[in-house]
């Protein structure tokens, strides 16, 4: 029973790395840009999220609700100023651009909130649990799943079912073409950054809520979003939570083993995906 | 119909007046840094050896990113391997530290090989995440590895460096301590990687090998069309880029004779601040390495008390560096001046050009 309990968690925690990885993915189809600041965009949005809280005095789900156009508008504002000017064609300019912004919002967190661990409290429902026989679900868990299932469905109905959906991906077919179409691929962009951000903002909820965070945590937050974009399928919104799921019960099985091995374990399972699935350079003759 | 017309000839030239002078000028400034610890202070020393190793480092990385297109946010991999396997070599194996120093390298350019396969999988801006997770794999593996001191790391017993080859005779020579000798053997050997491995990527940008990558940078497709190996050039490139990161590593932490997962592995040492000196420098040329990394050192000296505040800098001044002036220090210098102390491109010379235009 607590190998399927196991799975259990593992499934749950993959909610979350859904969620790192939807925004990530989606900037990717729509403009192929992969953000290396995406981790520390996390972590800044936890921060927002905890200042509101203590500034304001505001409950979480409310200070969520005012971070999410927040987190947008900066997601689209950073587009608009500076990655809309990375996007040059060489592959090598916005992987330096979101790269030095990585260092900078790691060290101007640090100068704001010092090294010190940080948490999100929702009270009570953190240590509340649904016990199902045997199984103990946590409601923070299913919850962040449940939201991670909820956003990524929006953000599937928003790409197939919509005039903005419909532009983003012509947009993503073709930004050249677009133009004809009187479509600015540049607005486009920074609407699919907004949208990622909304995504960034949702997940900083979920890790703060789930585990501690400091101002360094945002690497090993890429890392996890993006092993589950590539586990679950380049370009695919689903894919994103199949990976999610993948790389989430790969950790927790290593973690039951050993607590060290639980991102070894993630780490691992993700190496051997992309082994198995040989993708470009090494394609058969 | 009357005579024919004798073919033009034409030859391929490399080299400059000012190139060729400026390796002179190498050689003379070598042979002043060969004996610079005769007479320089010791803390100038110690600068000396980060500034060689840092354009070790921005030279492999500059090779990857620069010339074949291989962008990495995971050197950081080879560095840490580069120390883990001297500090295996000295106190598991009982290697003499500068022998250690010498096989690490090559160790380290084996292992780097099934490291290649898994890598080079995916490609692009992907190919830069994969390698970080790899680098995260080897940090976490070897901060499991209890007999090198796992995750806190370990310290070189200082009987394995105070017997180091050679140690004697230097402290005797210039009449300093062993652990001032020891440094100035270390300066030696970090100079004379420095020169081999800018001696390596300048000739290996002159040969074959140079000539297939700029046809990769400037389309993989028609390079391939004309018989381009792109997979075999760039792995090239990858296995030597590990090489001399592992041999920066492996003096790196001699040097310090402290490594921990940790350190050893820090994107921001190994892999952040190189990128920095690279497209500060200017990417893509073999001399702007060595002027973002002097650049580097003497910023680093100056300003890394500012802590955060130093980094914010540095990585917003990296920014607007790479979106003003995407060549950097050195790729303005050249474009102003047209000079070029590392000249790779092939220039066509014709030898009876005006011969076979009065034949016409």
């Amino acid at each position: 029973m607590s190998a399927v309990n196991t799975i259990v968690q593992g499934i749950l925690l993959g909610g979350l790395y859904a969620l790192y990885a939807a925004g990530l993915s989606l900037i990717f189809g729509v403009m192929r840009l992969v953000n290396l600041a995406h981790g520390d965009f996390i972590v800044l949005a936890a921060f927002v999220l905890l200042g509101l809280g203590t500034a304001l005095g505001l409950p979480l789900p409310f200070a969520l609700i005012i971070a999410v156009p927040f987190m947008f508008a900066l997601g689209w504002a950073l587009q608009r100023t500076i990655l809309n000017r990375a996007l040059t064609g060489d592959l090598l300019v916005p992987l330096l651009v979101t790269f030095g912004l990585s260092i900078i919002i790691q060290n101007g967190l640090l100068l704001a909130f010092s090294a010190d661990s940080r948490r999100l409290s929702l009270g009570e429902l953190e240590t509340a649990s649904l016990d199902l026989g045997a199984l103990s679900i946590g409601v923070v868990p299913l919850l962040t799943f449940v939201v991670a299932l909820a956003a990524i469905a929006g953000l599937s109905a928003l790409f197939y079912r919509t005039p903005l959906g419909r532009t983003l991906r012509a947009t993503s077919d073709s930004a050249e073409i677009v133009q004809i179409m009187g479509v600015n691929p540049r607005a486009v962009f920074a609407i699919a950054m907004g949208l990622s951000f909304i995504f960034i903002a949702l997940a900083a909820f979920f890790m703060g809520v789930r585990a501690n965070f400091d101002p360094s945590a945002g690497p090993a937050r890429l890392l996890y979003g993006f092993e589950a974009v590539v586990i679950g399928g380049l370009g695919s919104i689903w894919g994103t939570l199949v990976g999610g799921i993948i790389l989430g019960i790969a950790q927790t099985i290593g973690g039951s083993i050993n607590p060290a091995w639980q991102t070894l374990a993630g780490h691992v399972v993700f190496l051997a995906v992309i082994l198995i699935r040989p993708t470009g350079l090494f394609r058969r003759q | 119909m009357s005579e024919t017309v004798p073919a033009p000839t034409a030859r391929t030239v490399i080299g400059t007046p000012i190139s060729r002078a400026a390796m002179a000028g190498f050689a003379i400034l070598v042979i002043g840094l060969v004996a610079a610890p005769a007479f320089v202070e010791r803390s100038l020393v110690a600068d000396l050896v980060l500034v060689f190793l840092m354009i070790t480092l921005a030279q492999c990385w500059n090779l990857l990113a620069g010339y074949a297109g291989l962008i990495s946010v995971g050197q950081q991999a080879f560095v840490g391997l580069g120390g883990y396997c001297l500090f295996a070599l000295i106190i598991l194996a009982g290697v003499d530290p500068l022998v250690a120093v010498l096989l690490t390298p090559l160790i380290v350019a084996v292992a780097s090989v099934p490291i290649g396969f898994v890598v080079f999988r995916l490609q692009g801006a992907y190919f830069a995440v994969v390698t970080w997770v790899v680098a995260e794999v080897l940090r976490l593996l070897l901060a499991q590895w209890q007999a090198l001191g796992g995750g806190t790391g370990n310290s070189l017993p200082r009987t394995a460096t105070s017997e180091m080859f050679a140690l004697e005779w230097v402290s005797e020579s210039f009449g300093v301590r062993s652990a001032a000798g020891r440094e100035i053997i270390i300066y030696w050997v970090a100079l004379a990687a420095v020169v081999v491995v800018i001696a390596l990527a300048y000739a290996m940008l002159r040969s074959r090998l140079g000539l297939a990558l700029s046809a990769i940078r400037d389309g993989e497709m028609p390079a391939e069309s004309v018989g381009v190996n792109i997979l075999r050039n760039k792995f090239i490139v990858y296995i030597f880029a590990a090489f001399g990161a592992s041999l920066a590593g492996a003096l790196y932490f001699l040097h310090v004779s402290r490594i921990s997962p940790d350190a050893a592995f820090s994107v921001l040492d190994w892999t952040a601040y190189v990128i920095f000196i690279v497209v500060i420098g200017g990417i893509g040329t073999i001399e702007g390495p060595i002027i973002g990394a002097i650049l580097f050192v003497v910023l680093q000296s100056q300003f890394a008390v500012y802590g955060p505040w130093y980094l914010i800098a540095l990585g917003a001044f990296g920014i607007v560096i790479i979106l003003v002036a995407p060549r950097g220090i050195w790729g303005l210098f050249s474009q102003a001046t047209g000079i070029q102390l590392f000249p790779t491109r092939r220039r066509l010379v014709l030898d009876n050009a005006r011969t076979s235009n009065q034949g016409e």
